[in-house]
């Protein structure tokens, strides 16, 4: 039997569209939209004015605090302003606009080489002091900012890596595909952050419809000392950090803690890569791989895309929007954000582009809840989804907070498997904004 | 076509699961029972069936337009559930206006006056069940013998004891389980055989609409007490309405415990009330006041019985 996780989970079907499809490059917009807050925390603070000339790789924006991250140009250009956009949420939020120059300048400091370099003689602080000034997030789309992750907090020891290769979003393929092309640079990548973290241990967890991946990663890593891949059983959300650490190591991070209390660090697979990048090519985080998908686009593809391209230009590129678009989504189906402009920039927790149909973009009338206990039996976090609806409907906050609600991890397992298409997610976000501030305002 | 994008939360998909392909799953898997329940009463239990299906959709339908305005749930299947669950609790040579006071009181006061479906706490067809064999002893418990030659006259039919209540009068040497497993016996319409109703139980599992919890705790509730009473597990599993209700009656969805633990309880409390009313009470069989009293006591298990919540398991667990 292949190891899973052991509480929950659904298997969505996975509409793996763009699978095998090699990863393209977007030409560049004649303007980038780079936005100020690309990161879990603080937004960044710009340091460039209107007028400055950049180039590709020059720096923006500094991190607004510790958990923030620094901020490159894409391209080489003029700054035109400094403005607000739409952001994938439907907010309005700064952003540096960049007119781009036709001929592209590089920072010099960056090797813009194919060649793969191995060996990493820095030391651990040295690297994460790269990884910060480069400006990566977590990649798989929490875009927590990375450098925090490899520094544990004082008194915990970090006693192994784990690299999310799961994918477990049905129709993204973003992941898979770095795999496919990139392996040699994501397994020196992962070399690399055990280094930060001192660990001699790193295990990829990748799940069983990339097959593929699963063979070339395993061929692969013989090579390189202390890494070894293992294959999961497919079941969403294994790539949620406490279900892939339960289903790779057994061990269970307990509520409210960090996955450092059972000695585990997870990264996801193209952070390793965009770690390699930035440690062993001094290239910082500018461009990612998007899956472009949905059942009516033309072309399903997988993007490399500098940060701040309009995704319409992403879409045009897979055949333009289809003729009975109801829904575009920024990420997978189950946590991904509806958007409500197709002109808003990639980002870098943007990890796809998924389409849909008018016919699924709506929902479907709901009706009582028949108590099935369908709901209980799907929540990876072994919560009673009915329960926090109908005390969150009727604002019991101090119930909701006995009953764990803040241990959701909107995974959409219950909305997903309700009978009655009940919007439990939506009622345990609300939920989860009330007891956060009640739990804040008590410090 | 900028502003006529939907903007809604996430999930952005879904199941594609409903109330509806549940109740109609649960129907499916009573077919089995149903063709037994032909064979051995003929026609007396085609009528009674469909007399209690219709009268149940009647009162849903006539409540919900006239009495209470909510959802309409007519065509979700539930109530012709309870109807056939319902007829399934009855002697096939039952008149039918007892039928239909049995599906009025089942749908009127077992579902719809706590809100409909979801809000009930009992088990609408055992309400409907209990009230009738309170109010109709005599109606309720002459049971028509299982033989073809009744198969095709509905009430002048020869009656017989149960399994149950000849052990209960001291006849238990007359019982034979094999004639219980397969379905040759007196009872009501749809409790009469067992490998029936445990392809139901099979049905219903391999779709997902129930887990074996409930059912499984019950089967074992009834062993242990039957050991611990000096009856025969094997005969107590097997007669009565032990597996119809195991299976169909106390699995139903709004009246059964929400975790795993909690249906444990709830199943293993049901075989073991079973028993002790078997082996104690007046009557001979104790299934459906099992049921309904540990459906009473469902939201105090709710409140009690947890899932098990992620990361409270050992550490190396
Ligand atoms: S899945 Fe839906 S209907 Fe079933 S218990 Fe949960 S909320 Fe109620
Ligand atoms: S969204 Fe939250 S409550 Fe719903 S299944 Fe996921 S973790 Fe459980």
């Amino acid at each position: 039997m292949l190891k899973t996780f052991r509480i929950g989970g659904v298997h969505p079907p996975e509409n793996k569209l763009s699978a095998g499809k090699r990863i393209e490059v977007i030409g560049l917009p004649k303007q980038v939209a780079i936005p100020l807050s690309q990161n879990l925390g603080a937004p960044s603070v710009a340091c460039v004015a209107k007028g400055d000339e950049v180039k590709v790789g020059t720096l923006i924006a500094k991190a607004g605090g510790f958990v923030s991250s620094n901020i490159h140009s894409s391209v080489a250009g003029k700054v035109a302003k400094i403005d607000e956009i739409l952001d994938a949420s439907g907010y309005r939020r700064p952003a540096v606009f960049i007119d781009v120059n036709e001929e592209e300048v590089w920072e010099e400091s960056i090797d813009r080489s194919e060649t793969l370099i191995k060996d990493c003689p820095l030391s651990s602080e040295e690297i994460i002091k790269k990884v910060a000034e480069a400006g990566i997030v977590g990649l798989g789309g929490a875009t927590f900012p990375t450098q925090v992750k490899l520094s544990p907090p004082p008194g915990s020891k970090a006693e192994m890596l784990l690299i999310n290769a799961v994918e477990c979003e049905p129709y993204l393929t973003s992941d898979h595909e770095l795999m496919m092309e990139k392996t040699e640079e994501i397994l020196v990548g992962i070399s690399i952050l055990m280094k930060a973290i001192k660990v001699d241990k790193a295990i990829i967890g990748i799940e069983n419809n990339k097959p593929d991946a699963i063979k070339l990663m395993t061929d692969r890593c013989r090579q390189y000392t202390g890494i070894s891949v293992q294959p999961l059983k497919v079941q969403y959300p294994q790539g949620g950090e406490k279900q892939l650490i339960d289903a790779v190591m057994g061990r269970q991070v307990p509520s409210g803690a960090l996955p450092i209390a059972v000695g585990a660090v997870v990264q996801n697979v193209g952070t390793a890569y965009a770690v390699y990048e930035a440690v062993q090519k001094n290239k910082p985080l500018i461009e990612r791989v998007v899956t472009v998908t949905g059942k009516s686009v033309v072309k399903p593809s997988n993007y490399l895309a500098r940060l701040g391209t309009p995704i319409s230009m992403l879409i045009d590129a897979a055949g333009g929007l289809p003729a009975d678009t109801g829904k575009v989504i920024s990420g997978g189906p189950m946590m991904g954000k509806a958007l409500t402009s197709i002109e808003v920039p990639v980002t870098k927790g943007c990890s796809g582009v998924l389409i849909m149909p008018t016919l699924e973009a709506q929902r479907q009338k709901m009706q009582n809840c028949i108590r099935c206990a369908k709901c209980v039996n799907v929540c990876p976090m072994g919560l009673e989804p009915y329960l926090l609806m109908s005390v969150g409907e009727r604002e019991i906050w101090d119930r909701s907070e006995k009953e764990r609600v803040m241990d959701c991890i909107e995974c959409g397992c219950c909305s997903f498997t309700c009978p009655s298409n009940r919007p439990l997610l939506d009622y345990i976000r609300i939920s989860k904004s009330k007891v956060g501030a009640i739990i804040r305002s008590r410090k | 076509m900028e502003n006529k994008l939907v903007v809604s939360p996430s999930p952005h998909v879904h199941g594609g699961d409903s109330i509806s392909k549940n109740m109609y799953g649960v129907l499916i898997a009573l077919i089995p029972a149903f063709i037994v329940s032909l064979y051995a009463f003929g026609l007396g239990a085609l009528i009674v069936t469909l007399t209690s299906v219709v009268a149940c959709m009647f009162f849903e339908f006539a409540i919900q337009k006239y009495l209470i305005k909510g959802n309409k749930t007519l065509c979700d299947g539930s109530a012709a559930l309870t109807g056939v669950l319902l007829a399934f609790n009855l002697p096939s040579n039952i008149p039918l206006w007892i039928v239909i006071i049995g599906a009025l009181v089942a749908i009127g006061v077992g579902k719809m006056s706590f809100g409909g479906l979801g809000n009930n706490i009992l088990n609408p067809a055992l309400v409907g069940r209990v009230f009738l064999l309170i109010s109709f002893p005599v109606q309720m418990t002459t049971w028509p013998i299982a033989d073809a030659a009744n198969r095709f006259t509905t009430m002048d039919v020869e009656t017989g004891a149960t399994p149950l209540s000849l052990i209960k009068f001291g006849a238990a040497d007359q019982v034979n389980v094999w004639d219980a497993i397969t379905g040759m016996i007196s009872g009501s319409m749809g409790e009469i055989s067992v490998i029936a109703l445990l392809l139901g139980l099979c049905y219903m599992l391999w779709k997902k609409i129930i887990t074996w919890h409930i059912p499984v705790s019950i089967f074992a509730g009834v062993v242990v007490l039957s050991l611990l009473t000096g009856l025969n597990p094997l005969v107590q599993l097997a007669t009565g309405g032990l597996m119809l209700g195991a299976i169909f009656m106390a699995t139903d969805y709004v009246t059964s415990p929400m975790s795993h633990k909690g249906m444990l309880i709830y199943g293993f409390m049901i075989g073991a009330i079973t028993i002790i009313i078997r082996k104690f009470g007046a009557y001979p069989e104790g299934v459906s006041f099992a049921i309904l009293l540990m459906n009473a006591a469902t939201p105090l298990i709710n409140t009690y019985c947890k899932p098990k919540r992620f990361g409270e398991v050992k550490k190396n667990g």
